[in-house]
């Protein structure tokens, strides 16, 4: 039980059931769909920059708990950030997520983002709770294809 | 009802079954496993275990052909099993068992060598909308490259089957009809006789998929006259890779052959090969030889089995499964149909299916989550994803009271 707390803390069963930035972005400069076809987990991630800041960003989609608290998350720590400090934010993520990273030496680094600590103990649920990121990256970099962590 | 499934619980031992099946005494996080992932694959009692290692200690060779003792001995074992198969299912011949890689190969076979000989420009292939992939996706590819269309018999809320529909889709055009013996996805067990006697009457030969079926209840090809019938050990206490396409003899004559290669042939030469009577016709390159001898142990521990038995009794801790897990509110049951198998495919309010799985397998139950290789059953029941538990004749009314428990614990975790 002690694990499964860990992977369902407070901020991830907050951000799942009040999501941030949850709704579409008519003017976004960019759009891009993250998509795990195993499990169904889909969403679109959206951008709207000014010269390097990302000035707003918003998701829609629906998936588990994890990647839509994930992506919630991820919105609210990445908007008004520059883009070099988002993929800093990607990677200090995925490190976390993959067991790389120790929550508490990297507190401040971290945020609200250390809520993710324990899916590292839950191999299965390290792609749900990436897409959302991935897809920011991949929206970030320009690209426009559909962005898969199966 | 409670005095009559008490009966039946002992007069089916499933405590001593259990004995059988040793991954079932096994803990997983700390707890017992309840192993409710039966439709994915199911457990393997020593037997096959045994069966398994004792090929490769004994009698390991390759078959046919062979003039030494073991090549004997491997060919003795593999030929075997597959009459043991033929006398399981019914079949009018050894002739007309095609070992396979499981199930999705046979539908393959059947897909690619029916339709280079009888599928063309404008005729139809009727599937319906409660197939797994592996009975759509390979029709699919022959449409497209043979230029036909493939038709989609619909699904009531219920998850049947509308067999008014099924009928009026059968056409002057339809080639062949293929559909589930039982969805694995929502467990709906079809009516198979009466869709295969639908297509006889109209001339249109049928491919059975009945890979969720075999693991319930005994199957007779005569009796149920169907034209194909394919299904996979794994799912029946086999080990994995190693199915069956059943086909009458007369039909598969007819057809060419699917992969070319060793075994399958009578003669080659540079311009002229002739191929192998059935069912070498088919079974190109060495067989996976050790898991059709475990398949052969499988078979001989469901022989011991006594069916009638086994089937009231999964009907019963269906039943009450059913009960104990939509007693919570927050359940929603997907796929209702009169007709069940072992299969409770369910949605918690408010959490997604993959959260379920996780905060079940934390207390040691193993269920499946997602589309279930069924993308269009979801679409149809307008979920993105299901939690599936499923039953074999091993699983307990103790284990459905440990899901129905598990469930509570996701409502105390969201909230």
């Amino acid at each position: 039980m002690s694990e499964l707390k860990a992977l369902y803390q407070e901020v991830i069963l907050d951000h799942n059931k009040n999501p941030r930035n949850f709704r579409a972005m008519e003017d976004a400069d960019r759009a891009v769909e993250g998509y795990n076809p195993l499990c169904g987990d889909h969403y679109t991630i959206y951008v709207k920059l000014e010269g390097a800041v990302v000035k707003d960003i918003s998701f829609t989609g629906a998936g588990c708990a994890i990647s839509k608290a994930s992506a919630s998350v991820m919105s609210a720590t990445v908007k008004g950030k520059t883009k070099a400090e988002a993929e800093q934010l990607f990677e200090t993520f995925h490190k976390l997520v993959m067991g790389e990273l120790h929550g508490e030496n990297h507190i401040d680094e971290l945020g609200k983002l250390a809520a993710f600590s324990g899916v590292s103990e839950f191999p299965a649920r390290v792609k749900c709770a990436s897409l959302a990121w991935h897809s920011m990256k991949s929206a970030l970099a320009a690209k426009s294809e559909t962005v898969s962590t199966e | 009802m409670p005095a009559t499934a008490i009966a039946i619980e002992k007069t089916l031992d499933v405590k001593n079954i259990r004995k059988d099946f040793p991954i079932l005494s096994r803990q997983v996080h700390g707890k017992p496993l309840v192993y409710l992932d039966n439709a994915a694959t199911s457990q393997k009692p020593q037997v096959v275990i045994d069966a398994l290692a004792r090929y490769y200690r004994e009698q390991n060779s390759n078959v046919h052909r062979g003039v030494h003792f073991l090549s004997g001995f491997a060919t003795e074992a593999y030929e075997e099993t597959r009459s043991k198969i033929q006398r399981y299912i019914n079949a009018a011949s050894e002739k007309e068992i095609i070992f396979v890689r499981g199930t999705t190969e046979g539908v393959n076979l059947i897909a690619q060598s029916f339709g280079k000989k009888f599928i063309g420009k404008g005729d139809e292939v009727l599937i319906s909308a409660l197939e797994h992939h592996s009975n759509i996706v390979p029709w699919q590819i022959v449409c497209e490259e043979r230029g036909a269309l493939l038709c989609v018999a619909p699904i009531n809320d219920d998850g049947e089957v509308i067999i008014e529909e099924y009928e009026r889709l059968l056409t002057p055009r339809t080639k062949i009809a293929a559909f589930a013996h039982i969805s694995n996805a929502l467990g709906t067990v079809n009516p198979v006789k009466e869709m295969i006697s639908l297509a006889h009457a109209r001339g249109i030969p049928v491919l059975i998929d009945g890979a969720q079926a075999l693991p319930h209840q005994r199957v007779d090809m005569r009796d149920l006259d169907c034209d194909f019938y394919t299904f996979s050990s794994h799912k029946m206490f086999g080990p994995t890779g190693v199915g069956i396409l059943y086909g009458k003899e007369k039909l598969l004559n007819t057809l060419p052959p699917y992969q070319g290669g060793g075994d399958m042939i009578r003669s080659v030469t540079f311009e002229k090969t002739t191929y192998n009577d059935l069912p070498y016709k088919f079974e190109a390159g060495t067989p996976n030889i050790a898991d059709v001898v475990g398949f052969g142990a499988a078979i001989d521990y469901l022989e011991r089995l006594d069916f009638r038995t086994v089937e009231a009794y999964e009907q019963e801790l269906l039943a009450y499964a059913t009960e104990a897990i939509t007693s919570n509110p927050r359940v929603r049951l997907i796929g209702t149909a009169k007709q069940k198998a072992g299969v409770l495919s369910f949605i918690v309010e408010g959490v997604h299916a993959h959260d379920v799985g996780t905060i079940l397998d934390s207390e040691g139950i193993a269920v499946r989550t997602g589309h279930h290789c069924a993308m269009p059953v979801m679409l149809r029941f307008n979920v993105p994803a299901t939690a599936r538990a499923s039953f074999a004749f091993y699983n307990t009314r103790e284990e459905a009271d440990a899901l129905a428990r598990g469930i509570q614990k996701v409502n105390e975790v969201f909230g």
